[in-house]
């Protein structure tokens, strides 16, 4: 290759291939993180549709515009797609593949063209699944959890839904491969484990969870296909099988699967508060330990999505203890967050406000967690609406937000432009109150017993259910303010090349904006922590 | 683009995609044991019902194979082209045996009318249903190990002989000598569970 | 990165290798026959790990490899067993 005078941005490079061939043929870290990102805005958006007619369906009781059927079959692909496409894979394989490399300094994963494998797999899966919407015996409605024996009586297209998740589990081993060897292999000279921002640990701790929990629901979507397929029977009660034992292999993977989700929002709000406080953040060994304490306890705790399945006592016990010994590691980070924010010098910008939310609502996410986490109060909220406000608060809430905080604190790096922030904090403001007016009334429905998953409700619940309703149609007004400014940031933003506009301490403030092709045209050495502000 | 070579990175990432591996028939495993707990007696008797010389016969000449496996890296270590190249075939050659006593295997159960689904072995009671059931998805699963374990001796094989992989540049052989003794160490826990039951 | 030194297994010890593995499968089948109850299941899961454990170290060069990757196999295990621990707690008390 000839020497140019300034190294090229990895946007403006031409490589064998033009135009859009260039991307999705790109094995550059950085591209195949972009390639995620849109797809799952795109599908995101899709799925966010989705929850959207169901809440007006749910606007008033009886049928409003939809039959119990549609409904079911809506909800199924609205957790198909939110699960499987968008929160999974979700910052892991954004800001994961963006900055994992560029944060450790390296130039590239260790695996690049296994990293584009991924994506492909990814969109494949996604493709299949898609197919389970438009043959001929209608989208599954067995919800995303496919649940046996229901998953291989029903007549709908289980099969390619099934299929798909099980090709997307693939894509999520090999990103997990690849970012635990980047990890161990990559690292720049200097960079201890204990000097390793927390983004990346909180990655390495994802990662682990990807390559161990991940071939659990291969397996089981395996043999839910030979179930339907060859008529085995592991989980026919006709045929000696025991649908619980369905129960216990898919939360083995699925619980774990929380943590896939949750732990590199983690890192990300890990991210934020420090470099605006201004402040070293607090506790940072505890953090790092308590991530991998959830990585290795969040294995055990599946159990507690079974308790009013028939379980045998002493099973519900140990889970319920697991249970409630997982949510200290989480609660140590909250502590750390909040102390490092403590007399620091804030600086009130949308990335900022979008970590303090995300305290805000995880909190209330986690502690009613806690509430499920008990044997006496999950009989009584065991499918309810409760239940979707919890994991909406954890999942939306938790992952949701700290995606929007990951968008707004990298953006400018990542395009080389910078959106309107005052835009951004109008989507955030209206985004917020959206949400809460959403999930909120959906943990009082629940308490006085609105069952989830049915398109209908007793006449009592219309109040709630109006202003849950209502509260979806502010959050999608807020969403569309946040994805027009962005897009539009994107393309026509104010171009920065400034280093580091937030005053960052890790090292992806140190390279270009945008970042070059390398990354680094000389591999920096370390010798300080991270977040080092004295 | 940037290449850079790292076998110890190429090696950890293939025994982190063998734990992959161990979990998914770990899992099986666990299926297993549920149901052998439940059915211990109906376990005992279908488990009579298979044929403990040709299981004996695949175990021994696996292992075999994983010998053979093993040896043609030291062969490429020293230099050794062809030795390599002839135990990459003596592999690849008890892999299809080992395919071939399996087709048997499973061809003499369905003609007693034991597979999944048929009517025959629905009469028999839970737990010779979930046994077959067992029996015929874990070492399907197997055979399916098995049969990509020669898609990639072949592709090495080939490597070897085109000089791509040589003395000093011989993970790719390393890593599907790796993937190889996985698919052995599966089957050294199949063979008791199934052939071997008391 | 720097180049390590790799350790040539020599054919000798794999041979060896094979004979031991031989011999603990004949062991394995010759115990069918005895009746030791619920202890054949044990002692073939015994045999059966044995070998696994050879395989691991010789034929998979873990005993020659740095401490990370025995360290790693061996959490691997562990967490298997404890998930089937787990599970039993369900199964073993219904
Ligand atoms: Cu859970």
């Amino acid at each position: 290759m000839e020497s140019p005078t300034k190294p090229i941005s990895y946007l403006d490079y031409k490589g064998e291939y033009k135009g859009i061939l260039g991307w999705i043929f790109s094995t550059d870290h950085k591209r195949v993180g972009l390639l995620y990102l849109y797809t799952m805005l795109a599908f995101f958006s899709v799925g966010a549709i989705l929850g959207l007619l169901m809440k007006i369906q749910l606007i008033a009781p009886g049928y409003t515009i939809m039959g119990p059927q549609t409904y079911n079959s809506l909800f199924t692909l609205h957790g198909i797609i939110m699960i499987f496409i968008i929160v999974v894979p979700g910052l892991p394989a954004v800001f994961g593949n963006f900055f994992l490399p560029i944060m450790i300094g390296a130039k590239d994963v260790a695996f690049p063209r296994i990293n584009l494998l991924s994506w492909w797999l990814y969109a494949v899966g996604i493709l299949i699944v898609l197919t389970s919407q438009f043959m001929g015996d209608g989208p599954p409605d067995t919800g995303w959890t496919f649940y046996a024996p229901y998953s291989f009586q029903t007549a709908t297209n289980v099969l390619p839904a099934v299929f798909g998740a099980f090709v997307m589990g693939f894509s999520s081993i090999l990103t997990g491969i690849n970012f635990v060897v980047t990890i161990h292999r990559m690292r720049a000279p200097g960079m201890t484990w204990f000097k390793m921002p927390l983004f990346p640990w909180t990655l390495y701790g994802t990662a682990w969870i990807q390559i161990l929990a991940t071939p659990v629901i291969g397996i089981t979507l395996l043999l839910i296909i030979a179930e339907r397929t060859l008529g085995i029977g592991f989980f026919d009660p006709a045929l000696g099988g025991d649908p619980i034992l369905y129960q216990h292999l898919f939360w083995i993977y699925s619980h774990p699967a929380v943590y896939i989700m949750i732990l590199p929002a983690m890192g990300v709000i890990s991210e934020i508060i420090p470099v605006f406080s201004k402040k070293t953040i607090f506790g940072y060994k505890a953090i790092v330990l308590s991530t991998m304490a959830i990585a290795f306890v969040g294995y055990f705790v599946w159990g507690h999505h079974m308790f009013t399945s028939g379980m045998s006592g002493r099973a519900l016990f140990a889970f319920s203890f697991l249970t409630f010994l997982v949510a200290i590691p989480s609660a140590i980070k909250v502590f750390n967050w909040v102390s490092t924010m403590h007399k620091g010098s804030l600086d009130l910008q949308t990335p900022f406000y979008w970590a303090v939310s995300f305290l805000f609502v995880f909190m209330i996410g986690g502690l009613t967690g806690l509430v499920l986490g008990s044997l006496a109060t999950n009989v009584h909220l065991h499918d309810t609406h409760f239940v979707v406000a919890h994991f909406h608060f954890i999942v939306f809430g938790g992952t949701g937000f700290a995606f929007m905080g990951a968008v707004h604190y990298w953006f400018p790096k990542m395009f080389g432009r910078m959106y309107d922030a005052n835009w951004a904090n109008l989507g955030w403001g209206i985004f917020f109150i959206g949400f809460l007016a959403l999930y909120l009334p959906m943990f009082y429905l629940g308490i006085m017993g609105m069952p989830r998953r049915y398109y209908d409700y007793l006449p009592e619940f219309h109040g709630g259910n109006i202003f849950s309703s209502l509260g979806a149609i502010v959050l999608i007004a807020g969403l569309m303010i946040i994805f027009i400014n962005l897009v539009r940031s994107a393309r026509h933003g104010t171009k920065i090349s400034e280093k580091n506009p937030w005053g960052g301490t890790t090292l992806e403030w140190q390279v270009d904006t945008p970042p070059t092709l390398e990354n680094f045209e000389e591999i920096p050495t370390i010798t300080g922590k991270p977040y080092d502000y004295n | 683009m940037i290449e850079h070579r790292d076998d110890q990175g190429a090696k950890l990432g293939m025994w982190l995609f063998i734990f992959t591996e161990l979990l998914l028939f770990g899992m099986l495993f666990v299926v297993y044991a549920v149901y052998r707990s439940m059915h211990p007696e109906a376990f005992r008797i279908a488990g009579e019902e298979l044929d403990v010389t040709l299981g004996t016969i695949n175990t021994v000449i696996l292992l075999i194979s994983s010998m053979t496996a093993a040896m043609s890296i030291t062969a490429i270590q020293k230099g050794n082209k062809k030795l390599c190249l002839q135990l990459l075939g003596i592999t690849i050659l008890i892999a299809v045996i080992f395919l071939v006593n399996k087709y048997f295997e499973w061809g003499a159960k369905f003609e007693y009318g034991f597979y999944p689904g048929s009517p025959e072995l629905h009469e028999l009671g839970y737990g010779t249903i979930l046994f077959f059931g067992l029996y015929f998805f874990m070492t399907g699963v197997h055979a399916l190990h098995i049969i990509i374990g020669i898609g990639l001796f072949i592709y090495v094989a080939l490597q070897v002989k085109k000089d791509k992989i040589h003395q000093t540049d011989h993970v790719w052989l390393e890593n599907t000598g790796l993937y190889w003794h996985l698919v052995d160490l599966i089957w050294i826990f199949l063979f008791p569970l199934f052939y071997l039951i008391h | 990165m720097s180049e390590e030194k790799t350790h040539i297994v020599p054919y000798k010890t794999q041979v060896i290798v094979l004979f031991v593995l031989l011999i603990l499968t004949g062991i394995t089948v010759a115990v069918t026959r005895l009746e030791f109850g619920a202890l054949n299941t044990l002692i073939a899961m015994l045999v059966a790990g044995i070998k696994a454990t050879i395989v691991l170290a010789w034929y998979m060069h873990l005993k020659y490899e740095k401490r990370l990757l025995p360290m790693l196999v061996a959490g691997v295990v562990i967490l298997f067993l404890l998930v089937l621990f787990v599970t039993f707690f369900d199964y073993s008390y219904r």
